[in-house]
């Protein structure tokens, strides 16, 4: 079948990028244009480990198609620090030693930056639920929910 | 060299047992470290698996011709491509490896003995080309029974899985084959005496399920193979050089034909130590003389790698009035999968092993079942014999008023102890968490109807093994650190702060890697929380080594003789002047050539003396008795850590194993249906925690150190999967006044429970 030409903007770049029919986002972020940041866990939308941003929108890239993301905005790992440093989050979850293994770890702070954009002063319970989606199979979440709320902390007395 | 001094325990420490932020970090938190399926090579090939669809059928012929002659495809592979090997065992991990077995395990011979054994591999030139190939496949089956359940197989007319498989450990040997591999046997003392000494008995069957270890990242591979035979393998594991080893001699090529460098790796508990794409990738590549990119999806994870086994066990405890234990016995029979090689060891060994007994026996059963073969999950075993132990302890100490806590302290085993399978213990922590628990604020809270709390304990032995590591001291006096060992939960960070601390310079001025296996000599996986002991080992005594060299370089400069330089801080110093003389290592590097040129060192040991690591875990659950579900209410985790070099990467082993735990306790178990097919290949249905499933994990780090370490360290990451089926189970049991003895507790089995009481 024949490829479908997207335009895209990834991380405030312009992108464009060929698409067959039922190739799914993340494998166009992963395979063909290198933003190896996100992970494939399952392919199915059970882990979290390819969460984006897509339209401002929380996503499993691996449930989004290609040729879905036409004239949309992508956000991605790769684009969460602000290009000189890294984004709170970011920082926070090596202070608290949240990642071991680190292969959840940019779907997870995809996924955390979306809920304190949404919510900047979330409950204990808030952050589980939100998190719900992503899987770690290392840390046993405490420490991501701690790093969690402590950025939300951080960044609301900024 | 293995007689390390334990001059850093009492001295005052700077870095290690600080919590710096790890080296390892930045890569991690932005997308760029890169895993296992991250890496592509120019003109690479995807490489794909074809799976047998039954579980358990006789090949009678397998066609490639028309999925060869399709375009695009490079290369077609079936066991025809390997050699058959003979049976051999060799370690890997904790369990043992036989090489009849792998290459059969990884390409399916004369029968398919699981649903998603693997009978062929392609390799094409994208992935949509590789899975049309795979249709035109044909492969002729002979169906056979196939057989799931331990009890089952023992029986005499079981399906065969291998019709030669004679069990070992049995005088004299069986004449006929069975499904029986191997038989082991541990204890001591007379169990009559002791069950006769008894004032109460309790005698209980349990049942557990296989659960899959549940790495996020699933198994992948980039394999390369240049038309001189020279390979290149790209791999997420947890031992690079275990890989080499079992590649070569799957492919018959030599150790130095292939190169293994292991990326990062996105999760393994064990999972990680063994091969299943690797031989075919390197297969595929040698065929077609292309790279080969190979990556497993979930399904194919969970339909067949890993899990743990799935087990049968019985246990008969005897104490007294006052709860001394006079006698334990205990039968376990763990499935294999497909293939012999159950922690059936481990597992025997740990049952009793947290307690000081008198009369004692084991006796394990190694059972080959059709589902995929085990592979290590951390702690193999000792969860699963020492929750059947530790809910008998439990029920004990209802039965006879008793807190368990007090239960397990009146017999627990201590320095000198006699471990029920042979050697007398080193110092152990048993008594330091039991007391840690008790005094814990968590054990004295008060708990609300529907909610119970339970306790139990777990015993691990770890390991050491052989590591090597090498040393460079960079041009301007920073360091180079090489490691055998892939870092699977932050052990550079734990490597270079031991490094730091020896040779007195900061952290940062340190770079921790981890080296391929051309770069080092031979590593032993990680695994056996082996690592922060053995490589942490290795790294203290390449440091020390260099600190030598580093003293008789400033002796040369000075003309003095080496007595005469001591270490300090960082710096060289002149013995016994007034105003002592200095360099420091940035001024040695930087007059290395004058003085015999670049200062490096490096280590090789093979690492004994691991001590075993004990804990204690407090659970609180409410149940409802409306549904049968359990919500985990509080969680703590006590454990003996030796010493902790990194106490936030130890914290972390710690709660992400309770949380395993918890999940082995409570949802996680693999459907079949009647054809020995698995219905819940996927993350949906095989469900491990979740964020909102759990609370917060508390911890409490214990240190007794190991007098075999430099720093103390015992080896943390596995332990602390072993208390929690038991400790989850207790408190379900106290919660809805049932005991319970199977696994998973989920909501229809409690349920069930409730409703007949
Ligand atoms: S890979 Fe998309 S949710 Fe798992
Ligand atoms: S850190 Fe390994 S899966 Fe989360």
């Amino acid at each position: 079948m024949s490829k479908k030409h997207i335009s895209t903007v990834i991380n405030g770049d312009a992108m464009e990028f060929l698409a067959s029919p039922e190739q799914s986002l993340l494998d166009i972020l992963r395979d063909e244009l290198e933003l190896t940041g996100s992970k494939e866990g399952c392919g199915t939308g059970d882990c979290g480990a390819c969460s984006i941003m897509l339209d401002g929108r929380l996503v499993c890239s691996c449930l989004v198609l290609g040729v879905e993301a036409d004239g949309k905005n992508i956000d991605t790992i790769e684009g969460m620090g602000n290009g000189s440093d890294m984004h709170p989050l970011q920082k926070k979850f090596l202070e608290h030693a949240a990642l071991q293994c680190g292969i959840c770890t940019p779907g997870i702070l995809i996924a955390a930056k979306a809920l304190l954009e949404k919510k900047p002063d979330p409950t204990e319970e808030e952050v589980r639920y939100w998190l719900a989606g992503n899987l770690c199979r290392c840390t046993g979440y405490d420490k991501i929910v701690r790093a969690v709320l402590d950025t939300a902390a951080d960044m609301r007395a900024a | 060299m293995n007689d390390m001094t334990q001059t850093n325990l009492q001295k005052d420490l700077k870095i290690v047992g600080t919590r710096p932020l790890r080296p390892d970090g930045a890569d991690k938190v932005t997308g760029r470290a890169l895993f296992g399926a991250d890496k592509s090579l120019p003109n690479m090939l995807v490489g794909r698996v074809l799976r047998s669809p039954h579980a358990h059928a006789k090949i009678i012929s397998i066609d490639t011709k028309a999925a060869e002659a399709l375009p695009g495809v490079k290369a077609v592979i079936t066991s025809k491509d390997f050699q058959d090997l003979p049976s051999e065992f060799v370690p890997a991990g904790e369990m043992m490896v036989n090489f009849k077995d792998m290459t059969r395990n990884i390409m399916a011979r004369e029968k398919v003995l699981y649903e998603g054994h693997t009978v062929a591999a392609v390799a094409a030139i994208n992935d949509a080309i590789a899975e049309e190939a795979m249709a035109l496949i044909k492969v002729e089956y002979e169906l056979l029974p196939h057989v799931m359940d331990v009890e089952e197989a023992e029986k005499p007319n079981a399906p065969l899985l291998h019709d030669d498989m004679i069990t070992i450990g049995v005088e004299p040997a069986p004449k006929k084959p069975s499904n029986v591999a191997k038989r082991v046997e541990f204890g001591f003392g007379d169990l009559d005496k002791g069950f006769k000494e008894a004032d109460l008995i309790i005698e209980k069957k349990f049942s557990t399920q296989p659960v899959h270890q549940g790495y996020i990242e699933p198994h992948a591979c980039l394999a390369s193979v240049s038309e001189d035979g020279q390979g290149e393998l790209w791999v997420t594991t947890q031992g690079p050089f275990v890989v080499r080893n079992f590649c070569s001699k799957i492919l018959g090529m030599s150790t130095s034909q292939i190169r293994v460098t292991a990326s990062e790796i996105g999760g393994g508990f064990g999972g990680k130590t063994v091969i299943y794409l690797e031989p075919l990738a390197l297969a595929l590549s040698r065929k077609a003389c292309r790279p080969v990119k190979m990556v497993m999806s979930r399904q194919e994870v969970l339909m067949a790698s890993g899990p743990t086994s799935g087990a049968k066990i019985w246990v008969k405890i005897g104490v007294k009035k006052d709860g001394r234990i006079t006698a334990g016995d205990a039968v376990l029979k763990f499935q294999a999968g497909a293939f012999q090689g159950s922690p059936i060891g481990p597992g025997a060994m740990c049952a009793f092993a947290p307690y000081e007994m008198t009369n004692v026996r084991v006796v394990g059963y190694d059972i080959v079942v059709n589902r995929p073969k085990v592979a290590a999950y951390r702690a193999p075993g000792g969860p699963i014999s020492e929750y059947a132990v530790e809910s008998v302890m439990d029920e004990i100490a209802q039965k006879l008023n008793l807190d368990p806590l007090e239960l397990r302290l009146k017999n627990a085993a201590k320095e000198g102890t006699q471990a029920p399978y042979g050697p007398k213990l080193g110092p152990i922590g048993m008594i330091e968490t039991l007391e840690a628990a008790k005094a814990h604020p968590h054990y004295s809270a008060p708990l609300g109807p529907n909610q119970g709390r339970g306790v139990a304990s777990g015993f691990w032995f770890n390991i050491g093994g052989e590591t090597c590591t090498s040393i460079n001291i960079n041009e301007d006096g920073t360091v180079g650190l090489t490691l055998g060992t892939p870092d699977i939960g932050g052990s550079r960070a734990s490597m270079a702060m031991m490094a730091a601390e020896e040779l007195g310079v900061p952290m940062s001025t340190i770079r921790p890697i981890i080296g391929d296996t051309s770069s080092l000599g031979f590593n032993f996986l990680t695994g056996g929380s082996r690592v922060t002991f053995s490589s942490g080992m290795a790294v203290v005594e390449s440091v020390r080594e260099i600190i030598v060299e580093l003293r008789k370089r400033a002796a040369q400069l000075w003309d003095v003789s080496i007595e005469k330089v001591e270490w300090v801080s960082g710096h060289a110093r002149l013995v016994g002047s007034e105003n002592p003389k200095s360099l420091s290592l940035r001024e040695l590097a930087e007059a290395a050539g004058k003085t015999g040129g670049p200062i490096v060192g490096g280590a090789s040991i093979n690492a004994t003396g691991a001590g075993p690591s004990l804990a204690t875990h407090i659970v609180d659950v409410e149940v409802d008795p409306e549904t049968g579900r359990t919500t985990v209410l509080r969680y703590t985790a006590i454990q003996d850590a030796g010493k902790a070099i990194h106490p936030s990467y130890v914290e972390g082993q710690m709660q992400g194993g309770a949380v395993q735990g918890i999940g082995w306790a409570l949802n996680e178990e693999y459907v079949y249906d009647d054809n020995g097919k698995l219905l819940n290949p996927g993350f949906l249905d095989y469900r491990v925690p979740v964020c909102s499933d759990v609370p917060m994990i508390d911890t409490v780090i214990v240190e007794v150190p190991n007098p075999k370490h430099p720093y103390g360290v015992r080896g943390v990451g596995e332990t602390p999967i072993v208390p929690p089926l038991a400790a989850v189970s207790n408190a379900v049991s106290r919660a809805t006044n049932i005991r319970f003895n199977e696994l998973p507790l989920s909501p229809p089995r409690v349920l069930a429970a409730i409703e007949s009481r």
